[in-house]
């Protein structure tokens, strides 16, 4: 790959924080490259996690709802339009105290950079956690599924479990209840987190139940799943809810590996970040859900985009004053 | 145009299984995000590989009987047949590099 020339402002991550902070700098006229990452389905997601839903209801502007890789689709052709440039690749190293920033795509020991930058739009966004129990990755694929909204077909009056309490676990339930007999959702506490109108529609839903108060630490099945083993926190016993598919859905994590020991990461993991975008490196600019753990929503994450793209370009003419 | 061939309940065992060359079988929906982002990469290696893989793509919403026989639970999944024997699945999107890597021991 040649890149020749450092870039103004390269952005890491398409989700709606880096698409967004994409659409402003190409309008900003600073040519931006979006590294979107490679897809694969633990690690990378380019287009990010409404990739992986269905109907997104409250992104402003969409009176009836907008289906997340629509809205994604949307947003990249935006940013194209402006003559953003994207590319399915991901960053394997950076060196932040390098000036300009150095990248590197493919191997990460080459003794070059891939391509160099001023300024940096961090923007990798966080990835679904997965429950590490055993037989977990052996059934990925024959039951066990991190997709509600592309498998939930292949479980048709079947038995669905799904672990998790929070407003993404109680949305793949509702929408597996198209498909499945029953839905049970799985969660560790007596409470959802979920918001409550989510909640308020999975309770009175009849396909969907709720065994509280319990941690999945097993899926059982030899070819394919046939349920999971669960341990209540209270008692401590063990026993198993029979079942064809389990979906999983019990947060996220965010996605700094590359900046460790280069940048300000807090207790929880999330990159730091001080008045705006800023990050501890200057150049160096933070948004969407690698820098939030409050709020997590997409139009929250596409106004941090738009920060951090209005940060860096303001960052850009300061360096071209100097 | 694509060098991807559509297949269906139907034609899958003329398409696949008579093949005199490897074919690699793309399931896949409509409603699917993760298999729009396969698709692109799929049609290149159709085109690169072009008389020596020959790359297919069934829609498992119109042909759940396949879908069924393979036991594909979930989307995309990538299967590669020889001689009409499935050698190798891939569950999960996955990049250009990892496709060719994981499929290339076969071929």
């Amino acid at each position: 790959m040649e890149f020749g020339a450092t870039r103004d402002v390269v952005i890491l991550g398409s989700g709606p924080a880096g698409l967004t902070a994409a659409i402003y700098a190409a309008r900003g006229e600073l040519r931006p490259l979006v590294l979107e990452g490679e897809p694969s389905s633990t690690s990378d997601q380019p287009g990010g996690q409404l990739m992986l839903t269905t109907e997104v209801e409250n992104f402003p502007g969409f009176t009836d709802g907008v289906l997340g890789p629509e809205l994604m689709a949307s947003m990249r052709a935006q940013a194209g339009r402006f003559g953003a440039e994207i590319l399915t690749e991901r960053a394997s190293k950076v060196d932040l105290s390098a000036s300009p920033i150095a990248l590197w795509i493919g191997d990460p020991q080459a003794p070059e950079p891939t391509l160099t930058t001023k300024a940096l739009i961090v923007a990798t966004g966080a990835r679904s956690l997965m429950l590490g129990v055993p037989n977990e990755a052996r059934l990925l694929g024959y039951g066990v599924s991190t997709c509600a909204t592309c498998d939930g077909f292949f479980f048709r009056g079947k038995q669905i479990i799904v672990v998790g309490g929070g407003d993404s676990a109680l949305e793949e339930a509702l929408f597996l209840t198209k498909f499945g007999e029953k839905v049970t959702v799985v969660h560790r506490r007596k409470e959802l987190r979920a918001s409550k109108i989510m909640q308020d529609r999975a309770f009175t839903n009849d396909k969907i139940s709720f065994r509280w108060d319990s941690v999945v630490v097993g899926i059982n099945g030899d070819e394919r799943v046939s349920g999971v083993r669960v341990r209540d926190v209270n008692t401590g016993e063990e026993s198993d809810i029979a079942a064809d598919g389990v979906f999983e859905a019990i947060g996220h994590a965010p996605t700094t590996e590359l900046f460790s020991g280069q940048l300000e990461i807090d207790e929880a993991g999330y990159l730091v970040t001080h008045e705006g975008t800023k990050t501890n490196v200057l150049g160096v600019f933070a948004c969407g859900d690698v820098q939030d753990h409050a709020y997590r929503q997409a139009v929250t994450a596409a106004g941090s985009g738009c920060m951090a793209a209005i940060d860096a370009e303001r960052y850009l003419s300061s360096l071209a004053e100097n | 145009m694509s060098d991807v061939i559509t297949v269906s309940d139907d034609t899958f065992d003329e398409a696949v299984g008579l093949s005199d060359i490897p074919v690699v079988v793309d399931f896949w929906a409509e409603w699917c995000g993760p298999c729009k982002m396969v698709a692109p990469i799929l049609d290149e290696i159709a085109t690169a590989q072009a008389g020596k893989l020959k790359v297919v793509k069934l829609n498992v919403d119109d042909n759940p009987r396949t879908a069924q026989r393979f036991q594909v639970m979930s989307i995309p999944t990538l299967l590669l047949f020889k001689n009409g024997e499935a050698q190798a699945r891939i569950v999960g999107a996955r990049s250009k590099s990892q496709i060719l890597s994981e499929f290339e021991p076969h071929l």
